[in-house]
């Protein structure tokens, strides 16, 4: 059964046995409005949590995409690569970005669920 | 603390969910739909702008005695009547203070219409050149919404008449719309086939609420307007020229007449003597990464210069920008790296406009 976790930069990750895909909730899609470029990990990658995963670019801004959890990249989601409008479409679904073979699955604690972000985000 | 103005269309916005920013001063609307979506419909079809934040002023009177001839780039008596013609307002260094376009209404008579933010200093500057004449600010009393793309025409003939039909470029007309004298002008800063129109503020929520009944017609915010913008190279004051930028290093000698005195004059000779130290280059990145005001250009390991417009362009499906470097020479395909932190893109030079297929002519 698979469990999804949020962190306070906007990052998700969806776990599922070892591995977990992460991507941006759609909250932070629709805040920075039409995407245009998605800068992807390279695979085999080592990944910390919280630390640099890659970046986003929409018409209006750029931003860093963070880990939410530490680990090797096993893949990544390369229709992004043409397709960077995915992430407005199905930002929590069709556009993951990375998979990642979790490391430490005790950092699941320093993430959120999905209540506690929704709880999170009113209060921004 | 400073307190925003707002356009008369304030509600509709609203009504529209559009993200609203301050631009220039007043609270304007970034986008409806989706900046992508309205620059794809002002391409294809027909985008409606409120654009009641840029400055109007009148100025009425004998051009050479009231000294107005003398205070831009351009020469204001050679405009015919129902025409405009697009210039500079200089400071003493040749630096623009505002980029304008003047509309001649009548032998005696023309409107100035300028950018929002700089409105109030222009009004200050050019008052403060003219010897006579009436000169008076008619901002908040002016609506102006701008309809742009190739079914702009269609949509104003079929609502105002066959008469807008034979507007060509750059020329006007005035006309009753919805029981009031309007200025329809074939003019615009999207590269479209496109209409500028002026009328009194409180008719523009209604003309407004009749072009959105066409359903060719979406409104479209400053967000997609930047965009339509610089793929076709138009400069945006303030980010790609300012008063420490001259028209020679801004590639716009083309809006100078030299033949006639204006403030600014000496030093644009003077600099156009000496050549300018620095000049305007565009250029499209290879990818989809957006350069962005202020990255750094390079060429080979020297930093030239710093990037002062730059997006994603939905047409040429790259990045593009414009920047500024120091003098040198940039043939077009020349390569250079547009960097800024741990991003970093290869682009090559181009010419202006990035898009050229637009409607703008037809």
């Amino acid at each position: 059964m698979a469990a999804m976790y949020f962190s306070k930069e906007h990052e998700w990750v969806n776990v599922d046995g070892g591995k977990g895909k992460v991507g941006i909730s759609d909250h932070a899609a629709h805040e920075l409005g039409d995407v245009t470029f998605v800068e992807l990990p390279r695979v085999g990658a080592t990944v910390k949590q919280f630390g640099l995963l890659g970046s986003i670019e929409s018409v209006k801004a750029a931003s860093d995409i963070y880990a939410p959890v530490s680990g090797k990249v096993v893949a990544v989601n390369s229709a992004l690569d043409v397709t960077p409008e995915l992430v407005n479409e199905s930002a929590e679904e069709a556009a993951w970005m990375a998979e990642i073979e979790i490391a430490d699955a005790a950092e699941l604690q320093n993430l959120m669920t999905r209540e506690q972000y929704d709880a999170y985000l009113k209060t921004l | 603390m400073e307190i925003l103005q707002q356009t008369p269309l304030c509600s509709r916005h609203r009504d529209l969910k559009a993200l609203m920013a301050p631009f220039g001063g007043w609270d304007m609307p970034i986008q409806y739909e989706g900046i992508i979506a309205e620059h794809a419909w002002c391409r294809s079809q027909a985008a409606l702008f409120d654009i009641c934040h840029m400055g109007e002023f009148l100025f009425q009177g004998d051009f050479e005695a009231g000294g107005l001839e003398d205070v831009f780039t351009f020469s204001v008596k050679t405009i015919p009547p129902g025409r405009s013609r697009y210039g500079f307002l200089l400071n003493e260094q040749g630096g623009i203070i505002d980029d304008l376009i003047v509309f001649r209404l009548a032998g005696d008579k023309v409107m100035i219409v300028v950018n929002a933010a700089t409105a109030d200093n222009d009004f200050t500057v050019i008052g403060s050149r003219l010897r006579g004449g009436e000169f008076t600010n008619i901002t908040t009393a002016t609506g102006k919404l701008d309809i742009q793309g190739p079914l702009a025409r269609e949509v104003l003939v079929e609502a105002f008449g066959g008469q807008i039909a034979a507007i060509p470029y750059f020329k006007f007309i005035s006309m009753d719309i919805l029981g009031v004298e309007a200025i329809v002008s074939r003019t615009g800063y999207t590269g479209e086939l496109g209409y500028e129109i002026f009328l009194p503020a409180g008719k523009t929520a209604e003309l407004w609420d009749l072009l959105l009944k066409d359903r060719r017609v979406k409104p479209a915010g400053l967000g997609a307007r930047d965009v339509l913008r610089l793929e076709v190279g138009y400069s945006l004051y303030g980010s790609d020229i300012d008063e420490a930028t001259t028209p020679l290093e801004a590639g716009l000698e083309g809006f100078v007449n030299f033949d006639k005195q204006f403030v600014g004059r000496e030093a644009l000779l003077k600099q156009k003597d000496g050549g300018a130290a620095r000049q305007k280059i565009a250029f499209q990145v290879s990818g989809r990464r957006s350069p962005r005001h202020h990255y750094e250009i390079f060429s080979g390991q020297q930093q030239v210069g710093s990037v002062t417009s730059g997006v994603f362009s939905p047409m040429l499906a790259c990045g593009v920008g414009i920047g500024f470097v120091s003098a040198g020479d940039y043939p077009v395909g020349a390569p250079l790296t547009i960097s800024h932190e741990r991003v970093s893109m290869e682009a090559t030079v181009c010419e202006l406009p990035f898009f050229k297929d637009g409607s703008l002519r037809s």
